[in-house]
């Protein structure tokens, strides 16, 4: 789950952090009023979009020349900008070809940056532990400062049960350069990021980037945010801030049915059970020369109901050139899946190639009412077959 | 020989609801010593032949339990599985899915103070010692008594390697599920160490995932510590970065955990990676005869 900017700065500031002062605009007349309302300084208008690249995107067919994030100091721009921000969708490196839509803007006053760092909290795997992360080169890909200079980065392992303590921020304050108040105002914010990484089972809490302010101020600039889904049983009060519009739909539709989907660009849909095998199943697609359209886990006990609702997902990509059920029935009898695919076939009309592969529990019996149930389905018995029955299936 | 479970282990089920009961039969049914459940409030009753305890250290005075399954949903998994290990449990194999890891942060960092007891998952599969002890929800008839081991984060793709194998006559000393999560209990290397020393392992099967540097870890110790044939596949070599494959774990996320890098590392350590899922046991078989 995520949360856009201005939701984690709140979060930030609920914990202590500074950050600039700054309103959500709706629509341009309160985008107007907000510029307004500070006085008429510079401001910076941010769309509210969960994708990256934001300041180096574009909104094609505008007419306007404008990124995700504009500075602007004259108020006949403000709403002009606006207008153009909530009315077309903002194409980044990360969202890809249709963009996105921008539903809220976050009209911020400017800051002048003497200096920029980074702050974030991930889970380092290896360690089993989060982990705190800090350099003095902010506002930039902090991958790419991790992969070229990794000793720019300093990293502190925090205690699920105790929290980042006193002594930790400090010694990064020191250690990042801060100098006299700006360091108490350092340390805030970097408790700030830990509470809501822990409090709230954060999987990144990051302040990027941080900066001092000529006069000597210390905020925190841009905020990201996300978190683990398999905790928000216990955050619902996070789950009803999450923004769904930029999810892919189909996806959305497949969570709703307790289906894994993720789409992808190619022409074969499939439908496995298990992850692993799942994704095992997408890589010997490509391996025999086809391409994927998505990932799919029905999950350990895929009824009809849910196997319908796959195959109106799969069907319902214009992209899909042939389909590959492949299932290893352990708990779930391959005569049930069997049975449940000739049921949705049925509903749902095929209108391109089915190729089925079955394995595990009653085989047989699984086998048989696919090939005596008269419809035109491909049937294959080991998974390089399946992908090579698929493939040229796909291609004819 | 195996490792971890044989047909001495006494299991206890946690969560002794729908699913938990179901499997517990299952089990049962396969062989495995099943000695009770845990049922908050019903200890003293009977349910479907299965003695149930109100607390784990009541099971394992009364019944001798050693070994815990947990099926208990994700709120309270780790707690349970704290309670396993407080009561002296020496083997906790976690089914569950869908444990928030920062619940799993908290319990990695309990079990670090109790040195005897191990922890399998959260979100597996289980572990079978195919012939004596089943443990968890794969299909046990797949399975054939061998000398293969065999560690893997998933669990169709799993049965898809047993049943290559038990087809191509290799049977398994111990299957282990290590399971999909950003913290398991268990990682390879354990399991290496463990298929290594085990006189009853001749060769070892590794099925990883992208996502994480475990794998990379898992095939640098290979290449210092592990004597035995070691084969590899690593899923998800077409996934995209950021996107989450079904397992909390398998997301290749800040440039690392591609599954490329991955059989690189792999190759790299002398393992014989399979190209493809549908050659899993020719791979072992490849790596044996590359041994001899």
């Amino acid at each position: 789950m995520k949360l856009h900017e201005y939701q984690a700065k709140e979060l930030l500031a609920k914990y202590g952090a500074a950050i600039p002062n700054g309103i959500i605009a709706n629509s341009p007349a309160e985008a107007l009023a907000a510029f307004d309302k500070f006085g008429g300084k510079p401001v910076v208008l941010k769309a509210q979009v969960h994708a990256g690249g934001r300041g180096k995107g574009k909104f094609p067919g505008s007419g306007s020349d404008i990124g995700g994030v504009k500075f602007t100091t004259k108020r006949d721009d403000v709403s002009k900008h606006a207008e153009v921000m909530l009315k077309h969708r903002l194409v980044t490196k990360q969202t890809g070809e249709p963009g996105v839509k921008v539903g809220k803007i976050l009209v911020q006053e400017a800051a002048d940056i003497a200096k920029e760092y980074y702050l974030g909290m991930v889970l380092d795997r290896a360690q089993g532990v989060p982990v705190l992360m800090a350099s003095a080169e902010g506002g930039v890909d902090i991958e790419e400062v991790a992969a070229k200079s990794p000793e720019k980065i300093l990293k502190v392992p925090v205690s699920p049960e105790l929290g980042l303590q006193p002594h930790q921020a400090r010694r990064l304050a020191f250690e990042l350069g801060f100098t006299g108040e700006q360091i108490p105002a350092a340390e805030k914010i970097m408790h700030a990021v830990s509470r809501l990484f822990l409090e709230k089972d954060a999987t990144l809490s990051e302040v990027n980037p941080l900066v001092v302010t000529p006069t000597g101020e210390v905020l925190a600039l841009d905020a990201k945010a996300t978190f683990d889904d398999n905790a928000m049983f216990r955050h619902p009060e996070l789950a009803a801030k999450a923004d769904e519009s930029e999810e892919d739909p189909a996806e959305l539709r497949a969570a709703k049915s307790g289906l894994s989907f993720i789409k992808l660009n190619g022409t074969i849909g499939c439908l496995v059970n298990g992850a692993g095998l799942a994704m095992g199943t997408m890589d010997i697609i490509q391996y025999y020369g086809g391409s994927p359209a998505n990932f799919l886990d029905v999950g350990g006990g895929a009824n009809k109901d849910q196997v319908t609702e796959a195959f109106r997902i799969l069907l319902g990509d214009p992209n899909v050139k042939a389909v590959l059920v492949n299932i290893f029935g352990g708990i779930m009898k391959c005569d049930t899946i069997a049975s449940a695919i000739l049921a949705a076939f049925d509903e749902v009309g095929f209108k391109v190639p089915l190729v089925v592969r079955l394995e595990g529990t009653n085989v047989e019996a699984g086998r048989k009412l696919l090939a005596d149930s008269g419809r035109s389905i491909i049937t294959a018995s080991g998974m390089a077959e399946a992908a090579q029955k698929v493939v040229a299936a796909a291609k004819a | 020989m195996s490792i971890l479970v044989d047909k001495n282990t006494r299991v206890i089920c946690q969560g002794m609801g729908k699913v938990g009961t179901f499997h517990s039969i299952h089990c049962r049914e396969y062989g495995t010593q099943m000695v009770g459940g845990i049922s908050p409030g019903k200890g003293g009753t009977v349910k479907e032949g299965f003695p149930l305890f109100n607390t784990v250290h009541e099971a394992v005075q009364k019944a001798g339990a050693d070994t815990s399954m947990v099926f208990v949903p994700p709120a309270g998994a780790a707690d349970a599985i704290m309670e396993a290990a407080d009561a002296g449990i020496r083997l906790i194999v976690a089914i569950t899915e869908g444990v928030p890891v920062l619940d799993m942060a908290k319990v990695k960092r309990f079990l670090a103070t109790k040195p005897n007891c191990r922890l399998i998952g959260p979100n597996c599969p289980g572990i079978i010692t195919p012939g004596q002890c089943k443990i968890g929800i794969m299909p046990g008839y797949i399975h054939k008594p061998g000398n293969v081991g065999v560690i893997s984060r998933s669990g169709t793709l799993t049965y898809e390697a047993v049943w290559q194998l038990t087809s191509l006559g290799m049977g398994q000393s111990t299957c282990v599920g290590i399971g999909g999560d950003p913290i398991p209990g268990t990682n390879q290397i354990d399991c290496l160490k463990l298929f290594q020393a085990d006189p009853g392992t001749d060769a070892i099967l590794m099925i990883g995932e992208i996502g994480g540097t475990a794998e990379e870890e898992a095939a640098a110790f290979v290449k210092q510590h592990v004597t035995k044939p070691v084969a590899a596949f690593i899923a998800g070599q077409t996934a995209p970065p950021g996107k989450r494959m079904g397992h909390a774990g398998a997301i290749i996320s800040g440039g690392s955990g591609s599954a490329a890098d991955k059989i690189a590392a792999l190759k790299a350590a002398n393992i014989e990676v399979a190209a493809t899922p549908a050659e899993l046991a020719a791979a072992v078989q490849r790596a044996i005869a590359r041994k001899k």
